[in-house]
């Protein structure tokens, strides 16, 4: 199949970034990456810089391969990654957009390459649960009620990949900071530190810069892991109450 | 107290505000639309100009007036920050844009609603500030009522007698009712209250009352017109 690539360049973060068009020839059993493996190939070939994207497992775990594709946050395909995104959802002759996420807390590092250490920040601001150290304690010590260990899953699920925040046209990271304290405050060992941790989390997050939740619900949509708004309704009931507690 | 401010100004506490000052307005829009169906009983507006003297005068609703004017103002003042720390926060946008994860009217709340306040300028600087400070409306006895009423309701006659005026009317309407569709549901979200059960029929009676109340509305200018046109 013959495609028109329109690709994001951008040197640096601090350089004005432009699309370059590229025409290829592409199969329609290759992933969308494989396709872009193709395409730097011949961009290589030609003596020239190839374009820059992350990628890892390829396999849609790992949440690395962060690519708006004709608008839309890991492509048109609901819940998956772009790695898991293949060909044939085109046809030749297609003109395919492919952007970086977009967000003020996201910059571009290079090409379709963003730092989403934001993330990180937010989870070393309370994204865990303390343990002493020791020997390790029996799994099955602690009884956990199946439907909680079956929600905490849900949201556990959230691989980090940032395509809520792409998606949202307020550059929120709503969906994500709760997907992360849901997953912890539905199980014992998270309960403990659940007030703390909603209130750290959520005072990282907005220091990172992100915008705030006016529920348009992209987010939930653009989720490859299919990760439901109900996170973020439920991380605000978590708010109002850890705040009306005792510290 | 810190703990106030910084819950306040937290991006969560300034959902709450939006969501709280939101549905306080939508409180007040049923109450302004009850009495002011009073309009449309057909008895030269007696009944509308004594609602509309008690209005003014009851010392219980001038205050809670003041808590409306507050309302509005905080939850405007508030929703164009927000939107503009949003926009901020977003930094460049797409080349491609897509409705297909979200309904336009939700990504465009703040317009919807600078919109409308530019209408509500227009509306209470019609009716409100001339009733409350000019002497531009006539003195009215009724017989049976022993103090005496602005004539109100014929300011609001002569005004709905201009198409151009009901047509402004209509779109601020329109413009009112998409962005309740938005408003009513995503103000339970934004409090908290998401639950499979109960959330569908939020979502129900929000679409409801948001085509219901609009369309209410509507009908006191297209009445009023299209009665006076039938007088001549």
């Amino acid at each position: 199949m013959q495609l028109t690539l329109k690709v994001w360049r951008q040197k640096n973060n601090k350089a004005e970034g432009k699309f370059e068009f590229h025409k290829i020839q592409a199969e329609e059993h290759m992933s969308f990456l494989e396709m872009l493996d193709v395409l730097n190939e011949k961009i290589v070939s030609e003596k020239k810089e190839p374009v820059a994207f992350e990628h890892d497992c390829r396999e849609g775990i790992c949440g690395s391969c962060s690519m708006v594709i004709n608008g839309r946050p890991h492509g048109p395909q609901a819940g998956t990654t772009t790695c898991q995104l293949h060909m044939r959802a085109y046809k030749s002759g297609d003109t395919i957009t492919i952007e970086p996420f977009r967000a003020t807390s996201f910059p571009v590092i290079k090409d379709l390459v963003v730092d989403r250490s934001s993330f990180d920040n937010i989870i070393q601001a309370g994204g865990y649960i303390s343990v002493n150290t020791g020997q390790a304690v029996d799994g099955n010590a602690i009884p956990v009620n199946r439907d909680d260990a079956s929600d905490a899953f849900d949201s556990a699920a959230c691989i980090g990949c940032g395509a809520c925040v792409a998606a949202c046209p307020n550059g929120s990271a709503m969906l994500f900071t709760s997907a992360k304290i849901n997953h912890l405050e539905k199980l014992p060992q998270g309960k403990i530190e659940h007030n703390t941790r909603v209130k750290n989390m959520i005072k990282q997050m907005d220091k990172e810069g992100f915008g705030k939740c006016s529920n348009v619900g992209a987010c939930g949509v653009e989720c490859p892991k299919e990760i439901p708004m109900d996170n973020i309704a439920a991380m605000n009931r978590s708010y109002l109450t850890s705040v009306f507690t005792k510290e | 107290m810190r703990w106030i401010t910084e819950f306040l100004t937290s991006s969560i506490g300034k959902k709450l505000v939006m969501s709280l000052t939101g549905l306080f307005l939508i409180s007040f829009l049923i109450v302004h639309l009850l009495g002011n169906l009073q309009l449309l009983i057909s008895d030269n507006g007696k009944s509308f100009n004594i609602y509309a003297h008690f209005m003014s005068t009851n010392p219980l609703i001038k205050v809670i007036s003041i808590g409306l004017y507050a309302g509005i103002l905080l939850h405007a003042i508030q929703g164009i920050l927000i939107a503009l720390q949003n926009k901020k926060a977003k930094g460049s946008k797409y080349a491609v844009n897509t409705n297909a994860n979200g309904s336009w009217i939700s990504k465009n709340m703040a317009l919807l609603g600078t919109f409308i306040l530019f209408f509500l300028c227009v509306h209470m600087g019609d009716f409100w500030y001339k009733v409350k400070f000019t002497d531009t409306l006539e003195m009215i006895t009724y017989p049976g009522v022993d103090y005496q009423v602005k004539d109100v309701f014929k300011r609001v006659a002569v005004a709905f007698e201009n198409i151009w005026i009901v047509i402004i009317y209509l779109v601020g309407l329109v413009a009112l009712g998409l962005h309740l569709i938005h408003g009513f549901q995503s103000a339970f979200t934004s409090l908290g209250l998401q639950h499979k059960k109960y959330t569908p029929i939020i979502n129900i009676i929000g679409i409801l009352f948001s085509v219901g109340i609009s369309l209410a509305y509507a009908v006191i200018p297209l009445i009023m017109y299209f009665s006076k046109l039938s007088n001549y």
